[in-house]
């Protein structure tokens, strides 16, 4: 079932209940006083209980700002897509998080880039950016430090480029910068900057029936923390050894990903989905071609639909090689494992280097096929890993992880995740399949071909760190499964069925495409004006959504387990602040 | 019995650390020959995985890339770049800026650049130069000790450019089609 057709069935169940509702090509529209009803309605009448996405598009013509909500069905199906247009002048839209948690951090991203206010949110900061930021970076009418000109290619590239000026010469420094009117330096501090956040941490989780009076510390773990995976800064309310409140504050990497996005080409922007979550650049570029291919309609060759998910299965293992073996570096088997899982990662990004000319950044998939068909002998040689030696070193590596009582008396019933609250916090992946929740996109949604494949979607019930790593370790297994029987019957034929040129013009409408990748959910929502250039392009990150629920799954436990919590998450700082 | 899962994982870093020496009996001293990197290198390989660089070095697979190079064909000794502008196009960092000639007899846009820059410090080498040229003008190298001790900046048309040959010799197979492509073509 395609989503217009779900959505033309709920339409008249919803329409009873709610008369001013209305359904156009894009998906539903609703008036903003009435989205939490119609939410609330759609999660405990109709069953559509996981809110996977929301985001924001500027059209500053039409002088409103449309707020997108897109709502799954955690039984599986495609997606119910939510219309909410507000002024632009004043937004205001009443907030989703007390009913989703997941709606958190994606309403205060919205917040931060487009300045749409969330009536009811518990926790308003900007997300990204810091607070005293001046202008809202997403709006059409917000200018880059380093602005050239609307889209690429810039006009002064060719024909006549025989006077380059180099990047680090437009510097922000020299006259490419816009402060807000009246601002000197030297009245800006950083405390200012940290200040809504104190407030949030002195606040929040307070139990006014402590029977010990306490006293409390704040304690920053990061941003430069070995443990963190990245630049990520923990700010914990401790009182003795147990966390109170956890935030985690980010936004060190964000380099607006989207904004990038929305100045490219529809092709020029393929390299740059490499760069979200730099593990995974496959499964990355696969989500962002099959989105689209959505808009476009195009049918993609048999063989090239093998390679894709071949290689989507190899980065599946590389990225729970990596995700496990670093796990193993928290909880005390310092590099031991984690150097194992690089070792095997070697080898499959040495078959990926074959195929696509780089070890991490591919910039492999396109619109229609692949960049380029598998060389000579490589079948050969992924079987050779995939039969032979990987299940060896797989197994060992679950001996490690798994068995040693050391990583057991560690994770074991650490951070336990409810079913209810990893969907209602929106987590996907790993995380939501260890508590229970047998959802996958590959069976709930099918893409690609994988309704061709015969493999079991690996579910754990425990919820807690120790299984969230078990799981891991299910997926590999079932990886290697799907990629037994890809490699074995591949067929023949071409790998690109359209002649693509970089000026590709996507027909206007807008799609929502999404994989299972490795560590869950992502997704792509991109909305064409029929032009070269995206108009809207907006990334639903994994890690970003499923590190929403590090907050909820620290609560009261030890300062020590939060490192192992973190770590059996599974994040990618790229992919976090984009 | 508890502790066995720990004698395992002490078991398992043991024969690894075992496996590390065993490569020097195994290819019987000529442990550095390039077969012998080839295996261990392969998914046979077992021993320590390590590349002694730059006492060794990998080979690279052909369609490995980095930066762009600009090819003088071997027939005209000219470069094969007509100056339309496609990688300007695919180009997602805009680090190319091309000047297009124009022909001193006519006064028109001529087939050929006058100038070619290209912003190394800015290339991210992904490649869409190469993949969309026309005229098989552009490819991507393979020589990645780039290392300098200035700011690289701009290259220009000279120093962007090699010779045919060195296309053919790093690249074989695309070489080969590309050869086969054109005479196609010119027997139409």
């Amino acid at each position: 079932m395609k989503s217009h057709e779900l959505m033309q069935e709920i339409f008249p169940v919803l329409q009873q209940r709610f008369p001013n509702l209305t359904l156009e090509s894009n998906g539903l529209h609703v008036a903003k006083r009435q989205l939490v009803d119609v939410a609330r309605y759609l999660r405990d009448e109709l069953g559509f209980n996981y809110l996977s996405s929301v985001t924001a598009v500027d059209y500053p013509q039409r002088g409103v700002i449309d707020v997108v909500y897109h709502f799954y069905r955690i039984s599986g199906g495609p997606e119910l897509v939510l219309h909410v247009e507000v002024n632009r002048n004043a937004p205001v839209v009443p907030s989703l998080t007390p009913e989703f948690g997941s709606a958190n951090f994606q309403e205060r991203e919205v917040w931060d880039m487009f300045g749409v206010k969330f009536e009811g949110h518990p926790d308003l900061r900007r997300l990204l950016m810091w607070e005293g930021f001046a202008g809202f970076p997403l709006r059409k009418d917000w200018h880059e430090a380093y602005y050239e000109e609307e889209h690429k290619p810039y006009s002064s590239r060719f024909p006549k480029g025989g006077q380059p000026v180099m990047a680090e010469e437009r510097t922000p420094l020299r006259d490419n910068i816009r402060l807000p009117e009246g601002w000197l330096a030297q009245d800006f501090s950083y405390d200012e900057a940290d200040l809504a956040l104190y407030q949030r941490m002195l606040s929040a989780n307070r139990d006014p029936n402590k029977p010990l009076k306490t006293d409390e510390m704040i304690l920053n773990l990061g941003p430069h923390h070995p443990s963190t995976h990245g630049v990520l800064r923990l700010a914990v309310r401790l009182d003795g050894e147990t966390v109170q409140h956890l935030e985690p504050v980010f936004g060190y990497l964000h380099r607006n990903h989207e904004k990038i996005g929305e100045r490219n080409t529809w092709m020029q922007n393929i390299p740059y989905t490499d760069r979200l979550d730099y593990i995974n650049g496959m499964t990355n570029n696969l989500a962002y071609v099959i989105a689209m291919e959505k808009l476009l309609g195009w049918e993609v060759p048999e063989r090239a639909e093998y390679i894709r998910v071949i290689m989507a299965e190899f980065m599946r293992i590389v990225n729970h090689l990596v995700a496990t073996g670093f796990f193993g570096n928290d909880v005390g088997i310092y590099m031991t494992a984690s150097l194992y899982g690089l070792e095997e990662r070697e080898l499959i990004l040495d078959l990926f280097e074959a195929a696509s000319g780089a070890r991490m950044m591919f910039n492999y998939m396109r619109p229609g096929g692949v960049a380029a068909d598998l060389p000579e002998g490589w079948i050969e040689r992924a079987l050779a890993l995939v039969e032979d030696r990987l299940p060896r070193k797989i197994e060992m590596m679950q001996t490690m992880l798994t068995e040693n009582e050391i990583v057991k008396a560690r994770s074991v019933g650490v951070g336990v995740l409810s079913p209810q609250e990893a969907i209602s916090l929106g987590c996907s992946g790993p995380v939501l399949r260890a508590s229970g929740v047998p959802y996958d996109i590959r069976r709930a949604e099918p893409y690609s071909i994988y309704d061709r494949f015969d493999f079991d979607v690996a579910v754990r019930y425990g919820g807690d760190a120790y299984d969230r790593i078990r799981v891991r370790f299910d997926e590999m297994w079932q990886s290697l499964r799907i990629l037994k029987q890809a490699l074995r019957s591949i067929p023949a034929g071409p790998i690109q069925a359209k002649k693509l040129t970089p000026l590709l013009k996507l027909p206007a409408g807008e799609a929502y495409g999404r994989i299972e990748a490795p560590k869950g959910e992502l997704g792509f929502y991109l909305v064409s004006d029929g032009s070269a250039n995206p108009y809207r392009y907006h990334i639903r990150a994994t890690s970003l959504i499923n590190l929403g629920a590090l907050s909820q799954l620290t609560r009261l436990a030890k300062i020590a387990d939060v490192v192992v919590i973190l770590a059996s998450i599974d994040l990618t700082m790229g992919e976090v602040d984009r | 019995m508890y502790g066995w899962g720990v004698v395992k994982t002490l078991g398992i870093a043991f024969y690894h650390f075992v496996l590390t020496y065993v490569d020097e009996f195994r290819f019987k001293g000529k442990r550095r020959s390039a077969e012998a990197l080839a295996q261990r290198q392969s998914a046979y390989g077992s021993g320590a995985f390590t590349v002694e660089y730059p006492q060794e070095r990998l080979t690279l697979p052909e369609r490995s890339r980095n930066l762009p190079f600009l090819v003088i064909d071997a027939e005209t000794q000219q470069t094969r770049c007509t100056a339309c502008g496609i990688c300007v196009q695919a180009c997602p960092v805009q680090c190319i800026w091309i000047e297009r000639a124009t022909d001193p007899e006519t006064g028109k846009p001529a087939r050929y650049p006058a100038a070619y820059h290209l912003d190394v410090s800015l290339c991210m080498g992904c490649g869409l130069c190469a993949e969309f040229c026309p005229f098989d003008a552009i490819k991507m190298d393979q020589h990645y000790e780039v290392a300098s001790y200035t700011r690289p900046g701009f290259r220009n048309l000279q120093e962007l450019s090699k010779p045919e040959s060195y296309h053919a010799q790093i690249h074989p197979t695309a070489y080969a089609e590309e050869q086969a492509r054109k005479a196609a073509k010119a027997k139409k």
